[in-house]
């Protein structure tokens, strides 16, 4: 080593904090290569950055608020979407994206989920999907497929799993997609896509978490993953999504895709017209 | 879609409203331009009328799917520029805990209206109480130092919401009214000052191109400039404890200081916020200590006392937090017997004994019905006895 830089920034920079790096995520862990395409999203949105702000929960995946120089807001256990309603609301000009994962947004935050996109509020829900607590060090939760060892399972997990792209189309999200941490270029586009439309817009980005599942599954390392997410992915954009819940087990189907693009009326706060 | 015609923001002159209206009054006489709540008795006539008040003057009202997004939800409002608010009752303001700890320790200001009623649990939902009162002081995680108001009338809802929205504004943080069923919902006599008699704080704004990025470096008083989302500064805010960039950082040292500050910005400026109302307490022998709508009673029964030849006096903090001390310890020179009169099983009442290092006579009831003066009257002639 000459000690010399190949590359002296990431081209990203403008929007990250680089004075906040190097990042606490886990080697293997995919949410790197996912905030990276919500920063070129965004620098590609048409909006200008000031305008985005980010509001993530807790949980590896909250930290992402953190790392992004945007106007960003780390929030507390599940109630990222609510704030983000009141962010967006007192001030409708501002584009906000919520980032969180899935245990966030779907065990203590699931009631949240389920009224934004109910009410069809004005905000971006992109949920990285790890199937565990990662922060905690590795506990079951709402997505761990059944059957899956956690630190909490030790027998396997008795429960069923929320199948997330089915869940938010039933509650008439207007955008819903999901994608895997491989599909860079898939996730940066449906990132734009949502950026791009107004309403309940949902993505579900699933990504490796090699310490925290990985490991105790029989997946392996972060590489190992990707390498399952490459050969199990079926891009069904038109699939039957009562039929696209995970199970992450060795021979099954993840299906992936852009599964729905519909308009729906937008919430506004009150029906006064205030002319 | 109906077109509204709007009434004025300030609905200045005499009116005949219960408390809970005049706190929507007082609310919007502050300058409110965010509600997010969740119904619940005794409160909910706040909501009611915001959602018709507010739209009308381009305000926003939204109604939660609970109290813990409720808060979410002002807290986020609140970042975007707006003076929010929420109004709930005691359950309500125990979900809301998480989430005003978490515009404590990010310095976001927002006002709370708590219209008491019986507790624990769901308790007595239509009638009195003032069990959250400890609640207010502690309910959150952590060390913190909180702003409360107790009003006594339906003029006091009106006044002391406004005095709550001033000073959510200028110390950046939850502030909270600490009212009573009675109080929300009796109806009295309310006058609104024009609106040129009405002082209004805004609190200080990191002002747009600024290339300061220490967002949590305070000012002498302790409290930092707020920077607003939209205005391009590319702030972060963030629960966990931070430094004065806002990052997060897990230093003792800095945590300390951080929580330190929270609490010292309030407590250096215990004499401004301190308000209380003292009745005949210049030759009292005997002093009643009571609050909000047990005030009432115990007024009453320091007039019987008088008319019975007991020099009895009232004592009223209308600030509860911080609680006014310097003011009852400068009584406390010259009188030494107290009495606590409160709808709850004494809360106060220990922080009137911790303050005064002596103990008071208490008269307490876990709620469902104001004490009535004979009771408070009986404690009085006991105590001067």
């Amino acid at each position: 080593m000459s000690g010399e830089l190949m590359v002296q920034d990431h081209p990203m920079d403008g929007l990250l904090r680089a004075d906040r790096l190097p990042h606490i995520w886990c080697p293997g862990c995919g949410l790197g290569s996912i905030m990276s395409c919500l920063a070129n999203a965004i620098s590609e949105s048409g909006t200008a950055p000031e305008k985005h702000a980010i509001v993530s929960g807790i949980g590896c995946t909250g930290r992402v608020a953190g790392y992004l120089k945007l106007d960003s807001f780390h929030t507390t256990h599940g109630r990222a979407i609510p704030f983000a309603i009141g962010l967006k609301l007192a001030n409708p000009e501002l584009k906000v994206t919520v980032f969180s994962g899935d245990g966030d947004l779907f065990s203590i935050g699931g009631n949240h989920f389920l009224h934004a996109a109910r009410r069809n509020v004005d905000i971006n829900v992109i949920c990285v999907n790890n199937f565990n607590y990662g922060m905690t060090g590795g506990q079951c939760g709402p997505t761990t497929p059944t059957g899956a060892r956690t630190t909490t399972t030790p027998f396997g997990n008795s429960e069923p799993a929320f199948n997330l792209p089915h869940l938010a189309a039933s509650l008439g999200a207007v955008y819903v997609a999901r994608w895997t941490s491989l599909h860079v270029r898939q996730v940066h586009r449906s990132m734009l896509n949502a950026l791009r439309k107004p309403g309940f817009r949902f993505l579900e980005v699933i990504s490796p978490c090699p310490v925290g599942f990985g490991k105790s599954n029989e997946i392996g390392e972060g590489l190992d993953e990707m390498r399952m997410y490459r050969t199990n992915s079926v891009v069904d954009p038109d699939a039957d999504l009562q039929d696209a819940g995970i199970d992450m087990q060795k021979e099954s189907p993840i299906v992936l895709g852009d599964f729905v693009d519909i308009e729906r009326p937008v919430f506004v706060p009150s029906g006064v017209d205030i002319a | 879609m109906v077109t509204a015609e709007a009434q004025p923001r300030v609905l200045t002159g005499q009116h005949f409203m219960n408390g809970d209206i005049a706190c929507a009054e007082g609310a919007l006489a502050a300058g409110c331009t965010f509600f997010a709540g969740y119904p619940i008795t005794p409160s909910t006539e706040i909501a009611e009328r915001l959602s018709r008040r507010l739209p009308e003057l381009g305000g926003v009202y939204v109604q939660m799917e609970d109290e813990l997004a409720s808060i979410a939800a002002v807290l986020g409002g609140s970042w975007s520029g707006a003076k929010a608010m929420t109004a709930t009752s005691g359950p309500g303001f125990t979900l809301m805990m998480e989430n005003i700890g978490l515009g404590v320790m990010t310095e976001t200001p927002c006002v709370v209206i708590d219209v008491q009623r019986g507790g624990p649990s769901t308790g007595l939902p239509t009638l009195v109480s003032q069990g959250d009162v400890m609640q207010a002081k502690w309910g959150s995680h952590g060390d913190y130092e909180p702003i409360a108001f107790a009003p006594a009338s339906p003029q006091e809802m009106f006044d002391l919401t406004i005095t709550a929205f001033n000073a959510a504004e200028r110390f950046r943080m939850p502030v909270f009214v600490m009212a009573d069923e009675l109080i929300g919902h009796m109806t009295e006599r309310v006058t609104i000052p024009s609106k040129d008699r009405i002082s209004i704080v805004n609190r200080k704004r990191v002002p747009p191109g600024s290339e300061n990025r220490l967002f949590y470096a305070p000012d002498e008083d302790l409290v930092p400039p707020m920077p607003i989302a939209g205005d391009g500064h590319a702030f972060h805010v963030t629960g966990l404890t931070h430094d004065e960039r806002g990052y997060p950082a897990g230093d003792p040292l800095v945590h300390d200081r951080l929580v330190r500050r929270l609490t010292h910005k309030v407590q250096i400026a215990e004499k401004e916020l301190s308000q209380v109302e003292e009745l005949m307490t210049e030759d009292a022998e005997v002093v009643v200590v009571a609050y909000g709508a047990m005030s009432r009673s115990a007024r009453q029964a320091v007039t019987l006392a008088r008319e019975r030849g007991i020099k009895a006096g009232l004592f009223r903090p209308i600030t509860l937090w911080p609680f006014p001390y310097r003011k009852l310890r400068g009584l406390a020179n010259q009188v030494s017997r107290f009495v606590v009169a409160e709808m709850n099983l004494g809360q106060i009442a220990r922080e009137v004994e911790r303050h005064l290092r002596r103990p008071a006579t208490w008269v307490t009831h876990a709620g469902g019905r104001m004490i009535p003066p004979e009771e408070v009257l009986l404690a009085l002639q006991e105590t001067a006895r």
